[in-house]
């Protein structure tokens, strides 16, 4: 499977997660979304030896995936893309760190071991957390949640477009470097002759479907700004769902 | 380049994302300005264009390997410099949520490692001054490759000193500065080379559709009393927001009770619900005061407490594995 086609299938699995009538789905985007962000900026406040408490910090990311019903070997995917740049950076904490913390069995573990523990916790317990935020909160609920932040309406409709066009221009991509790939066999990736033409000319159709969109859009009522429609108000249970993860933060972190 | 959360603290993601929010109301409020509605579903589309773009592998010749194309320029050379920072924000956005490619706490710096410098600095310090002289072939190969190689040079370091500034590494910075430079100025140029070779194409197609040539309007540079206020808020934030990483004193509530009682923890007395209490605690605690029973050493804490996190979450486990199934139970 190409690099597009695995961009395109996991751009429909997540909104096909997203759109699952799940108890975590039903939950106020917006709650989510904050309670995501404290969750990350409570995981990485840790220090670098504090792995002990760090890892207790797990309870949020386990609970939501047991009760939630959410596949945990596609988060474990997901964190191809941070490793590599977490591990440079840690990957040299155990050579300049030698200072024994523990022995186990006659391992010597090193504080530059915990430090780079600690650092692959953090970024794993970020990935997760984000993860289920966009496994059960679909772009479209959190864009109306940035717009009850009164984050300006301008910035939303064009994240909530380019979402949406992702994956049509990411087919149209792909459906060009497979005809490129036909009649260019044995070939790994683009020849530097047709860099320019051959994006060229996806950028130049991005740009006539950009006037297209924006008349389609006209016709429909378009005044600057989406409607929604079916956003619903935040209830007594989000309250305390939210309440209730920040006394669970705040205990895990200070006490 | 895009920075994951575990390497940021929360003092430098707080800033990075408060002089982020600075640069997109700034672009906000400029694209506004402009009002040109069609501007928004043209940000959409090339936001998704620059998307797709990067998915495609182009072939570096001699080498084996394969470049992508630099989103930031490209989008600043197409839309202009606030509307290509607040598409390229878009872009960020989506691939950290839907893609896990950098993180939701970095985006902050994400954002102005990758966005900011790409879209403001490259088109305000190489591509408008280039293109205000002549709109030619030479120089939009020049402003795409100038133009890629210094806003990534700018992104690399700031990497560098927002990971330092977080204490993550222990590697040295003129180590790790000296590792990252050099590879993304390999990088930039490769990105500048595919840059080029498409707003080269563009340019012969439809040349109308490159920003920053001569016929354009000027009001929108920054005067020098402007570009000062602007340096002197960041250096503030920047100052400020970094000081709170930076303080070793007690935290509020030690202090506080520093100052009431003169010691910074409290003892609990010795009779009635204290001493029940304490005395629970102690038969019933697996690692007492996060150690091994009779273990004297400090850093032994570390260990003791490793293995009663685990204990904990597999509690968890158990009791989430527990309820879901009395559940399922219910329900059927």
């Amino acid at each position: 499977m190409s690099k597009i086609e695995g961009a395109v299938r996991e751009v429909h699995r997540m909104e096909s997660l997203a759109e699952k009538d799940q108890w975590i789905n039903r939950i106020y985007p917006l709650v989510k979304l904050i309670l995501t962000i404290i969750y990350i900026a409570t995981v990485v406040s840790f220090g670098k030896y504090q792995i002990s408490r760090l890892l207790l910090m797990g309870i949020y990311p386990i609970v939501i995936f047991v009760l939630g019903e959410i596949s945990f070997r596609d988060a474990l995917r997901r964190l191809r893309f941070i490793l590599p740049l977490v591990c440079v950076a840690g990957l040299f904490n155990p050579l300049f760190d030698r200072q024994i913390f523990f022995y186990v069995g006659k391992i010597k573990v090193t504080g530059g071991m915990v430090s780079m523990a600690t650092l692959l916790v953090k970024g794993a317990y970020s990935v997760f957390a984000s993860y289920l935020l966009i496994a059960t909160t679909s772009i479209e609920k959190i864009c109306f949640s940035l717009r009850k932040m009164h984050v300006p309406a301008a910035f939303v409709t064009q994240l909530l477009l380019t979402y949406r066009y992702i994956s049509v221009l990411l087919e149209e991509a792909g459906r060009i470097t497979q005809a490129y790939c036909l009649r260019a066999p044995r070939q790994k990736g683009v020849h530097f002759k047709v860099w320019g033409s051959l994006t060229g000319q996806l950028l130049l159709r991005s740009i006539d479907r950009a006037s297209q969109v924006y008349e389609s859009m006209l016709m429909r009522g378009y005044q600057g700004e989406f409607r929604y429609v079916s956003a619903r108000k935040c209830k007594k249970g989000d309250w305390f769902y939210l309440l209730a993860w920040l006394a669970v933060f705040a205990v895990l972190r200070l006490v | 380049m895009h920075m994951a959360d575990a390497l940021v603290s929360p003092a430098v993601a707080g800033t990075m994302y408060a002089a982020s929010t600075a640069a997109a109301a700034y672009s906000v409020k400029k694209v506004r300005n402009e009002n040109d509605v069609k501007k928004i579903p043209l940000m959409g589309v090339m936001g998704a264009f620059v998307f797709a773009a990067q998915m495609i592998n182009f072939t570096i010749p001699g080498t084996g390997s394969s470049g992508h194309l630099c989103g930031g320029m490209m989008l600043t050379a197409l839309l202009g410099p606030h509307a290509g920072f607040l598409t390229m924000i878009g872009v960020l956005l989506i691939q950290c949520l839907l893609f896990a490619d950098g993180g939701l706490l970095a985006l902050g710096c994400n954002v102005w490692n990758m966005a900011f410098y790409g879209c403001f600095l490259g088109y305000f310090l190489v591509w408008k001054p280039l293109m205000r002289r002549q709109l030619s072939a030479g120089t939009i190969i020049a402003g795409s490759i100038i133009g890629s190689m210094l806003t990534l040079q700018m992104g690399a370091f700031s990497v560098t000193l927002e990971t330092l500034f977080s204490g993550i590494t222990e590697l040295p910075f003129a180590v790790f500065a000296a590792t990252m430079q050099p590879i993304h100025l390999a990088i930039g140029f490769v990105e500048g080379c595919i840059t080029a070779a498409v707003l080269l194409f563009v340019y012969q197609a439809r040349p109308g559709l490159l920003k920053g040539g001569r016929g354009e309007e000027t009001s929108g540079r920054f005067s020098y009393k402007k570009t000062l206020g602007i340096l002197g808020a960041l250096a503030l934030l920047i100052g400020g927001g970094l000081s709170l990483a930076a303080s070793s004193n007690p935290d509020g509530l030690e202090w506080s009770i520093g100052q009431v009682t003169g010691v910074e923890e409290l003892e609990a007395a010795d009779y009635g619900i204290y001493a029940a209490a304490e005395n629970i605690q102690n038969t019933t605690s697996l690692l007492p005061d996060y150690a091994f029973p009779e273990s004297q050493s400090l850093f032994g804490t570390t260990f003791s407490g490793i293995v009663g996190a685990v204990l904990v979450l597999a509690v968890c486990i158990g009791v989430c594995c527990a309820l879901r199934f009395f559940r399922k139970k219910r329900l059927k």
